[in-house]
């Protein structure tokens, strides 16, 4: 007898009709907010369900809802509305400079701006993200400088950076963002050390580990994942399910099997799922995750569920491995959309303003980018001294060093 | 004979070996439906199945592992690393796993395995994407490192490794994958974009392994090369109108040294070119076979040509890179010695 054994494939490849009836979402409301100190045993049901705040109207409802309270939620409200647009048109505006040649490089967020831009504003100073390269939300919603993010896309003299690493893998220590690596899944286990140093140094801080679902495969999640269940340091251990990565759906890094959020609780980790594309609930989520992380209840796993709606990057094509109108399909929505309707229903918005906000955004983004292109972008070269590349390999570059950038005659 | 690609040819040995040995299987991230980021083994799913090429976990060790487990049993795995850098997770199964299990076990088990990776600068990847590393694996022993600069050679020496009895590292040298490499800024230089794309034949053929080839005769000197570098070598030597002779040594581990040491003392200058890191590069391996073999005929000190002791940049990418005019100084300073 021959033993079959399982090749995953997804849904819908090109040509087919997107499909994701296999997905089981519960209906906005039903979970209740569990207490902080919660274990990994009673987060079963949060790990396997999906916390969801706005209905289909765009009506918040349910206990996660009442969580976040009214006092300053409105302008909260407004305020992520105006971050996520403009990380949208960052990324509309960027993907167009790449396709020109201004830049050799750039990876869109399109779709998933609200969890960023949704957690960042529950850190305090002093914590930090360890993100990927498709957080650069968690930076726009820190209100790091556009002149240093459009810097580093055109690598001129505004990158803080000096041209060492690519467009899209971003260094900001001051507003809470780890140095990013090419390499996936690496930041994972540095997260834990990190939250571990914040807690044995007696700083109340915390740290806030990203990774996609297809980096979940990596060595370092698992490592992460032991460790951190190990010292229970206060980290949030973040998995972004956008459904996709690269070619590969996130069955081949085991999503079909079980859900992200579940493998926490088999590490014993409580853990839980929530709607990525719903602002309201990924402020709730973070708001209880913070406290709980804070509070020193240890560390908790978060699956955001949500979708790539753009490709992997300028390189990629996703119309070759998925359908065109996959994203359109997606059942969570988009998360600029329901935000918006949710602001409209509150008297706070309305589409004319919309149309009007999303134009002022888009004319912000474009004077920054315009002011950047006058210092030089990969059409227009101005690079930064070559012998940049000597300098910070080292504390004090040694001799070795020193001939090198002689012999380069730079 | 078709004009092939490098990916092509790459594509086309996979495509051989599956058709010829049913124990071959391809494995990597994203090389089964969508046929690989680089598109080297774009179609190989739809021909031959999803039990023979399919998409892996994001997890290097994983991939390296499962080949190994594979292999051991007389399978012919053969893996995509998608990127060169993105090895370094699966160190420990190619080096300590994959390198050592015929001598640890006294040949109870053995490891047929190759294990592909886009190697080199050239394409503006940043420090996760360019960088070199084969001395990491040269300084490896039980292993076997390959890096071709042809599409004829890249078909004939992957099916070569396939079928090699021991693991083979394939390094592929992404700047001149698509076509040669015909552009650089310090170049006032000829270009070599009017080079062949490559004749390379349809169907089944090996080009041994542990063998250089004389790219370019000479007399004047000699200048040992592989991958993309052999062009850089080569429009250096136009330029400079040098008698050069230029070695591609195709296989680093086991090394040609008789083709390397023959060249060297025919010509009396020997000067060396590479991507990787300088310090304990490989070219310091070069240098000390070279000299042990033949001190007694050298003109001068041998030089090299190296990428910089600093991690490979994104905006200064073409002064890292080792240009023409790099290799035109060395070739002066070694002859006017
Ligand atoms: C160790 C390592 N292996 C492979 C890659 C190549 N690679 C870059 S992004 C990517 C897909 C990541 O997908 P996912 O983790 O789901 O994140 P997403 O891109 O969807 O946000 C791959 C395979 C890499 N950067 N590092």
């Amino acid at each position: 007898m021959s033993v079959k054994i399982n090749f995953p494939t997804p849904s819908a490849r090109p040509g087919d009709i997107p499909d994701f009836s296999n997905y089981k979402f519960p209906d906005p409301g039903v979970l209740s907010v569990p207490p902080l100190e919660m274990t990994a045993e009673e987060s079963r049901e949060y790990a396997n369900s999906l916390i969801r705040v706005l209905d289909k109207e765009g009506n918040a409802v349910g206990p996660w809802s009442d969580y976040l309270g009214e006092e300053g939620l409105e302008d909260a409200l407004l305020q992520g509305l105006r971050d996520m647009l403009q990380m949208r048109a960052i990324d509309a505006r960027m993907l167009n400079a790449q396709r020109q040649g201004k830049t050799t490089f750039y990876l869109q967020c399109t779709g998933e701006e609200a969890i960023g831009c949704a957690f960042q504003k529950q850190l305090h100073p002093g914590d930090m993200n360890f993100p990927t390269y498709r957080q650069q939300s968690l930076l726009v919603a820190s209100g790091y400088p556009l002149k240093s993010l459009f810097g580093q896309y055109y690598q001129n003299e505004n990158d803080p950076l000096s041209g060492r690493q690519l467009p899209t893998l971003h260094s900001a220590k001051d507003y809470g963002f780890f140095t990013i690596s090419g390499n996936l899944g690496t930041q994972y286990v540095q997260a834990v050390g990190w939250a571990m140093a914040a807690a044995l140094t007696g700083t109340d801080n915390i740290s806030a580990a990203w990774i996609g679902d297809g980096a979940t495969a990596s060595n370092d999640y698992h490592s992460a994942m032991v460790t951190a269940a190990v010292y229970k340091p206060p980290v949030i251990l973040n998995v972004v399910n956008n459904q996709w990565a690269i070619s590969s759906f996130s069955g081949i890094a085991g999503g079909s099997a079980s859900t992200f959020a579940s493998r926490g609780v088999g590490y014993g980790i409580p853990s839980i799922r929530v709607d990525g594309n719903d602002f309201l609930a990924v402020m709730a989520a973070t708001k209880w995750a913070t406290k709980r992380t804070r509070g020193g209840f240890g560390p908790v796993v978060i699956e955001w569920v949500t979708y790539r709606v753009a490709a992997h990057s300028t390189s990629d094509d996703a119309s070759a491995y998925r359908p065109k109108e996959e994203a359109e399909a997606w059942p969570l929505g988009d998360p600029v959309e329901r935000l918006k309707q949710h602001l409209i229903n509150r008297g706070k918005w309305s589409e004319a303003r919309h149309k009007q906000g999303v134009a002022e955004i888009m004319d912000e983004v474009i004077t920054a980018q315009k002011e950047s292109e006058a210092l030089g972008t990969f059409l227009n070269p101005q690079y930064l001294s070559p012998s940049a590349i000597f300098e910070g390999v080292y504390e004090e570059m040694p001799e070795h060093l020193k001939r090198q950038r002689q012999d380069m005659g730079a | 004979m078709a004009q092939m690609t490098m990916i092509e040819a790459v594509r086309s040995a996979m495509d051989v070996m599956l058709e010829k040995d049913p124990k071959v299987i391809v494995m990597g991230e994203d090389v089964g439906y969508f046929g690989g980021v680089f598109r080297c083994t774009a179609g190989l799913q739809k021909k031959y199945g999803i039990e023979r090429v399919f998409d892996t976990p994001i997890n290097e060790s994983a991939i390296v592992g499962m080949g190994v487990g594979m292999a051991t049993q007389g399978m012919r795995p053969c893996v995509e690393v998608q990127f060169a850098d993105y090895m370094f997770p699966a160190y420990d199964q190619i080096t300590q796993e994959a390198a050592r299990i015929r001598h640890r076990s006294a040949g109870q088990f053995t490891c047929p395995m190759v294990i592909r990776m886009p190697t080199g600068g050239g394409i503006f990847g940043g420090q996760t994407h360019s960088q070199s590393p084969e001395a990491l694996f040269t300084h490896v022993a039980g292993l076997k490192v390959v890096q071709p600069s042809s599409p004829l050679d890249a078909k004939g020496l992957l099916i070569a490794a396939i079928e090699d009895p021991d693991p083979v590292i394939f390094l592929e040298p992404k700047r001149i994958y698509n076509g040669p490499f015909d552009g650089h800024h310090d170049t006032k230089s000829v270009g070599w974009a009017g080079h062949p794309l490559g004749e390379v034949p349809e169907g089944y053929y090996k080009t041994p392994l542990a063998k250089a080839s004389v790219y370019r005769e000479g007399e004047a000197i000699t200048i040992l090369a592989y991958g993309t570098m052999v062009y850089v070598a080569e429009a250096a030597v136009k330029e400079a109108e040098v008698d050069a002779e230029i070695i591609d040594l195709r296989t680093l581990l086991p090394l040609d040294l008789e083709t390397i040491v023959a060249s060297v003392q025919k010509t009396r200058h020997c000067m060396i070119l590479h991507e990787g890191t300088r310090t304990s590069g490989f070219g310091a391996e070069l240098i000390a076979e070279v000299q042990e073999a033949c001190f007694y005929h050298l003109e001068a000190p041998i030089k090299r040509v190296t990428g910089w002791d600093a991690p490979y940049p994104h905006a200064q990418e073409w002064d890292y890179f080792p240009g023409p005019k790099r290799v035109i100084r060395a070739i002066k300073e070694t002859l006017e010695a």
